[in-house]
């Protein structure tokens, strides 16, 4: 890189502004894997949250991680969405998108794609206005005092309140929404931005039966077109969603396979119940 | 605010469209426009002794109180709309006053007391041998008119690039601001700075080769301050209707989400901030020639926080409310420093408290509340 490049880097980052493509290049995934998490170790005050995590998920797959409190299950997300940098280990996104290179935003914009636990939707924005500040796109503040949304951007929201079934409510305030109505607002404006791996993290807790439902064909739905990874402790849940379950114990990967062969697991039956 | 967006039409580049559904702005420019007409009329057509006459000193009172509710716009769209609680924007409004009190020195040339043609007379006194280098250029108005804007512009750019990149936020922010302020302060009372020390520019002559104290001068100047602040309160409103105003109150609402979902918080906070630094730029420059004077007091400390003041009495984050609140405490404040002067600091302290606790909404969202309330009354809902 040449000094001008830096610079010009430099400047965008800062202000904010210049000439960006409308979208991030295409994550290069031509081997079927979308993430590779490579002995990723990450250690606060010499506690070992996540200990030397080797994980790998592949195009279009929906994977469940499940796991004790402590496990480093919030741990990982933070890893793959920049917010917490590892000690060591690598983490790729395709094959050619490091992600300990990137910053949050560069890495939402690369096609990753969060939920949190507690939803967070901006309470005091519409629903179509949440859907509106997360559609992908040129987000610099030149762009978006100046011009409107695309026509594009428009279909896509209108597909995505399909989806996510909150087309009567388009236009109240999200602080409004009963607790599942907000996960599923906050799981639209993940779709919004186009995400190729889809990070959910306990999308069902405090949910009634029918919300839990509802999210999972919702999740379900979505598997094929994005690749998800769902943290969530509710074994109904994995058992009805999940194909491939992930069990993490003190940091690292504990046991792998289908969710029955994960429950007859020994190891998993003494980590979870033996204590 | 918290209006939706619409499908299809979406969007603010529609300015108009924008104002024909916006009630509240259109009675502001309502009375903006009456006030921008009415105050020069009943001063200059009325001869003095009638009884629709408005004196000298009340149309320079108001017009004074226009510069401040610009000021007081500026610290609503970084405060009301983007969550940051500057206390030092009247460091902002005290240059952009300094860039016009220095053109206004050089265009008093020869008639100075001690008479030298360049020099203002204190540069004179200090025995000043020649002009400084930050004095050049300030004899021309368009010179002078960049400087208001580039000088408090610039130093918001420089400031909030440093604060904001390293994600100083909160209360953390607001003390820096205030220490901005004050250290500005400290060297503008510095003789040896060049800018006049504690007594600060004074006996302007001239602004645009007019008489600065003619009755048709101090008209357009207040007129003058009326467009400045119609124009800065459009510009802030076409800022907040857009997509990056709805950003801005996502920032102020919940700033690491709003990163996580892909936006440059800093950046926006970064503009934001230069922008209403600007603002009150111009409002300063506004102020000066009205006031006649410009001194290292306007940087006082105290200052930045009654604007905040101002914005929270008015009600934050709907613009109008913060020229509401700006006019309404100006107004009692110069009529309590002539009634009670030593009253007036617990006063402003007591209606801030009152206004954050029986007001968080300000006098705007009290007046919204009621008028809501009112209509609900006469229309019945039929569901």
């Amino acid at each position: 890189m040449n000094a001008a490049t830096v610079l010009r880097q430099g400047w965008q980052k800062v202000f904010g502004t210049g000439a960006r493509s409308e979208r991030p290049p295409a994550v290069d995934a031509s081997h079927g894997t979308i993430l590779y998490l490579e002995d990723i170790t990450v250690s606060f005050d010499g506690f070992k949250a996540l200990n030397a995590l080797t994980l790998y998920i592949d195009v279009g797959e929906l994977r469940c991680i499940i796991g004790p409190n402590g496990a480093g299950k919030t741990t990982m997300m933070d890893v793959i969405t920049g917010k917490t940098r590892p000690d060591c280990g690598s983490a790729w996104f395709g094959q050619t998108t490091d992600l300990l290179m990137l910053t949050e935003p560069e890495i939402a914009e690369s096609g990753i794609g969060r939920k949190f636990q507690k939803p967070t939707v901006f309470e005091q924005h519409t629903v179509l206005e949440n859907l509106e500040l997360a559609a992908s796109g040129d987000k610099s503040i030149w762009r978006t005092i100046f011009t409107p949304l695309s026509a594009a951007q428009r279909t896509r929201i209108d597909q995505v309140l399909e989806t996510v079934q909150l087309q009567e409510r388009r236009a109240q305030l999200a602080g409004a929404l009963s607790h599942g109505q907000k996960q599923w607002l906050e799981i639209g404006m993940l779709l919004m931005q186009d995400p190729q791996l889809l990070l959910v993290d306990e999308p069902v807790a405090g949910m009634t039966p029918q919300e839990v439902e509802r999210t999972a064909e919702l999740l379900s739905s979505l598997a094929g077109k994005h690749s998800v990874v769902v943290v969530e402790h509710d074994m109904d849940f994995v058992r009805s969603i999940a194909k491939q379950v992930t069990v993490l114990h003190e940091g690292s990967v504990l046991a792998q396979g289908t969710i029955d062969e994960v429950q007859g697991n020994r190891k998993v039956a003494e980590v979870y119940l033996g204590e | 605010m918290g209006q939706s967006i619409t499908h299809g039409s979406g969007h603010s580049s529609d300015l108009l469209k924008m104002l024909s559904s916006d009630r509240s702005t259109q009675l502001f420019f309502a009375v903006l426009g009456a006030v921008a007409v009415l105050v020069p009329v009943l001063h200059l057509v009325f001869p003095p002794g009638s009884v629709l006459h408005l004196s000298t000193y009340t149309m320079t009172l108001i017009g004074k109180f226009l510069t401040y509710a610009l000021l007081a716009v500026a610290v609503d769209l970084v405060w009301g709309y983007c969550g940051i609680l500057s206390l030092g924007h009247a460091a902002f409004f005290a240059l952009g006053g300094y860039a016009m009190g220095m053109y206004l020195m050089r265009q008093i040339g020869p008639r100075g007391v001690y008479g030298d043609p360049i020099l203002p007379d204190f540069m004179v006194f200090l025995n000043y041998k020649e002009l400084p280098w930050f004095w050049q250029g300030f004899d021309m108005f368009w010179f002078a008119a960049l400087m208001v804007i580039l000088v408090p512009g610039l130093l918001a750019l420089a400031f909030g690039w440093l604060a904001f990149r390293s994600r100083v936020t909160g209360v953390y922010l607001s003390i820096i601001t205030q220490a901005l302020t004050y250290a500005l302060m400290l060297a503008f009372f510095r003789n040896d700075m060049g800018f006049g020390g504690n007594n600060g520019m004074t006996d302007f002559k001239d602004i645009l080769g007019f008489t600065i104290n003619t009755p048709a001068t101090r008209a357009t100047l207040f007129v003058a301050s009326a467009l400045a602040l119609a124009l800065g309160y459009l510009a802030c409103r076409y800022i907040t209707e857009s997509r990056a105003g709805r950003t801005l109150r996502a920032i102020r609402d919940a700033e690491s989400r709003t990163r996580f979902i892909g936006y440059r918080v800093e950046s926006y906070k970064l503009w934001i901030f230069a922008f209403s630094a600007v603002l009150a730029g111009i409002a300063g420059a506004l102020y000066v020639p009205q006031v006649g004077i410009i001194n290292p007091s306007e940087f006082q400390p105290i200052n930045s926080i009654e604007v905040v003041i101002w914005v929270a009495v008015g009600g934050r984050g709907t613009l109008y409310g913060a020229i509401a609140g700006a006019l309404l405490v100006n107004y009692a404040k110069s009529y309590l420093t002539t009634a009670v002067p030593e009253f007036w600091l617990y006063f402003l302290g007591l209606i801030f408290v009152l206004v954050t606790v029986f007001l968080p909404r300000g006098v705007m969202g009290l007046v919204t509340q009621l008028v809501r309330r009112r209509r609900d009354q006469q229309v019945p809902v039929i569901a």
